[in-house]
């Protein structure tokens, strides 16, 4: 670097570096218990969210600890929720929630990759901008306004239009019957997962675009000038580049698709039955459940299995969460070796 | 500025510590369904007297616990606790206002009342075995009501309520196999169909959903103007839901005896077969007098002046004779030396 710089300012500064001028100005002096309350403040602020983290573990295992200690890991597959009788199984809620989300990352990875592909390969650049920043606010209006668009407009098409036709169309099918019974409402699985789709898109889309500018312009022009079609690029140079980066983005959605509350309940029926296996069935999701019968649960067994089915989610989550974080992490690396 | 700062919080956490010992001011939290007449007393007694009154709509069970807890001044319900678990707890319940759950049905073409049911048939449509509008059983006891040849989408409660505890206990009572299958309770293991949060929630479903059927607290039938039916009662009319078949069922309950009294299924020629009443718990013996005598004043105040507002909301006002017996009840509300709280 110095080699570069013009003489004269290199004796400038050979000058400055070795004749220091006076004592720094008094204001700027540190007061010693200044650094130490500090380094304690920070400390302890990192130790405090450690022992949150800790402590609603706890607390979920200590207010949970009847439900486990009557029913142990049989109530992750008992389907009984029956409250007068207290008898709880949460197999319709783990299967509500893993359900939901799968639906969901099925319609939205797909789009999500679309979404990226089209805003960084072939959008016209005029068109990049608007457009990425409308994906982008679509991630901040709020859960329930979903939810109340999912159960008053998008539920009565989806039974118009998709669910009373199924049955004639599949009626007959042996294994697909069974996926497509049930009143045609439009409320159940297969509408909470696509509400769900609809709000994860933003955030997986997102996350892609990002990756997917990362990857380096010289081997995207190095494919192109050996020949390669754009879906080509994408799907050999880009995809491959930037697949930790992808699936981090997946994992955020799919976590954020587990623990969402409101806009399930809306439209996921809210049963604590199942009938059948039907996507049309009205099911319940672990959030949805908490959300509604928290507040009435007698203590006891009943509050006990909410906590419970609490602690399995927080479980659930928590594995989802920190293979993303994984997943990141080695993006990270991955980019510093860019160019 | 670090000092500043601390000062800053200093006065801050000052200014809520002071706002929450505020001696006039009492809490409540429970029931939904009395919410909004508690809130418009409250609001007519703040302006009346400089009281304030805090009432969270937080569900009767977590009123219960919260008053239990000792978390709020008093606690409410929708579902009347037995002698003995008062007992326990060492409270004392009153009633306030008394309301009806009503079932509500959308069928094109179908006017409100047009539709009669019975227990026994709402019972086996909430049970899964009568599953189509034009079902014999149905078609009986509507001759003439063009019913369609449509599956029934049954809507309920998806949250744990009093609303829901008063609907299943009636079920119970008129219907054998509701009682050995299903059973009453705040939240119970509905058979089938899909179920709305609170009273707006099923509301909007019935709303939404083409023939289905719900049950709902009598405020909404009149504010969503919804096409009720007529229920069968005890007697063997069927009435419909207003403010004179809810006083009808009330008049025959024994108030004088105990204060739990579910008006479900009563007799009467008149009355309306889901009548409940709301009730508010306080604890006999006080830690803040001062608050639970806030509150106190703050419901006597209400049986006095209320009733008309209580009107306006659909909500009926208690009968003199059973304000008499309250009033006169609030004075096992002691405080720590014995004496009893004053409510004037």
């Amino acid at each position: 670097m110095a080699a570069t710089l013009p003489a004269s300012h290199y004796e400038d500064a050979k000058m400055q570096r070795s004749d220091p001028m006076g004592r720094p100005p008094e204001k700027r002096r540190p007061a010693p218990w200044a650094d130490a309350a500090f380094s304690v403040l920070a400390h302890s602020a990192a130790i405090l969210t450690l022992l949150l983290l800790v402590g609603i573990i706890a607390s979920l295992f200590i207010g949970a600890t009847p439900a486990i200690r009557e029913y142990g890991l049989s109530f992750l597959w008992s389907s009984d929720w029956d409250p007068v009788q207290d008898k709880y199984g949460g197999l319709v809620m783990i299967y509500g929630t893993l359900m939901t989300s799968l639906i969901a990352l099925v319609i939205a990875v797909p789009v999500s990759f679309g979404i990226a592909l089209f805003l960084t390969e072939l959008s016209p650049n005029w068109l990049r901008r608007p457009l990425g920043i409308a994906v982008e606010l679509l991630a901040a209006v709020p859960s329930i306004v979903y939810g109340m668009w999912g159960l008053l407009v998008f539920s009565p098409v989806l039974a118009t239009y998709v669910q009373q036709p199924m049955p004639a169309v599949f009626g007959n099918t042996p294994l697909l019957k069974s996926f497509v019974s049930g009143a045609p409402v439009g409320i159940g699985i297969l509408s909470a997962g696509i509400i769900l789709a609809i709000m994860i898109i933003p955030f997986i889309a997102s996350v892609m675009r990002d990756v997917f500018e990362v990857t380096p312009a010289m081997l995207k022009e190095s494919a192109y000038g050996l020949g390669s079609t754009t879906w080509e690029v994408v799907f050999r140079v880009v995809l491959p580049y930037t697949k930790t980066g992808v699936i981090g983005g997946i994992m955020l959605g799919l976590g954020r698709a587990l623990g969402e509350t409101m806009a399930v309940t809306f439209v996921i029926g809210n049963a604590n039955q199942l009938g059948s296996p039907s996507l049309f069935e009205a099911a319940n999701s672990i959030t949805s459940v908490l959300a509604n019968e928290f507040a009435e649960a007698s203590e006891g067994l009943h509050q006990a299995s909410l906590l419970y089915l609490a602690l399995v989610l927080f479980f659930i989550t928590f594995v989802v969460l920190s293979l993303s974080k994984m997943l990141l992490a080695q993006l990270k690396k991955g980019e510093g070796a860019r160019s | 500025m670090k000092f500043k700062l601390i000062q800053a919080a200093v006065v801050v956490t000052a200014g809520v510590v002071s706002t929450a010992s505020w001696a006039q001011d009492a809490t409540g939290a429970g029931a939904s369904f009395p919410a909004p007449i508690y809130a418009k007393w409250a609001d007519a007694y703040s302006k009346a007297t400089g009281a304030h009154i805090n009432y969270q709509s937080v569900g009767s069970g977590a009123g219960m616990k919260q008053i239990r807890g000792k978390t709020v001044d008093f606690g409410a319900s929708d579902a009347p606790l037995l002698d003995d678990d008062l007992a326990k707890d060492g409270l004392v319940q009153f009633p306030t206002v008394i309301g009806g759950v009503i079932p509500v049905l959308n069928i094109t073409g179908i006017q409100p009342g047009q539709i009669r049911l019975t227990g026994q048939v709402l019972g086996d449509i909430y049970l899964g075995k009568i599953t189509k509008w034009n079902d014999a059983a149905l078609t009986a006891l509507n001759p003439g009501v063009p019913l369609p040849d449509a599956a029934i989408a049954v809507v309920r409660r998806a949250d744990g309520s009093g609303t829901s505890f008063n609907f299943t206990n009636y079920l119970s009572k008129v219907n054998a196999e509701w009682k050995s299958k299903v059973g009453e309770g705040t939240a119970v293991n509905w058979p089938v169909g899909a179920g709305g949060k609170g009273n707006e929630g099923v509301a909007a479903f019935v709303n939404r959903l083409p023939n289905s059927i719900g049950y709902v607290e009598y405020a909404y039938v009149k504010q969503n103007k919804m096409t009720y039916a007529l229920l069968k009662n005890k007697d063997g009319n069927f009435a419909a839901p207003d403010a004179d078949t809810f006083k009808a069922a009330a008049a025959g309950a024994e108030w004088n005896k105990s204060f739990y009294q579910v008006l479900t299924d009563q007799p009467g020629k008149t009355s309306w077969p889901i009548t409940a009443a709301t009730f508010i718990m306080m604890h006999k013996l006080q830690d803040k007098p001062v608050q639970a005598s806030t509150s106190l004043k703050f419901f006597d105040w209400a049986y006095a002046n209320g009733d008309k507002m209580a009107d306006e909301l659909e909500y009926v006002p208690l009968p003199d004779s059973v304000k008499a017996l309250v009033r006169k009840q609030w004075g096992e509300i002691k405080d720590a030396s014995g004496k009893p709280i004053a409510y004037k």
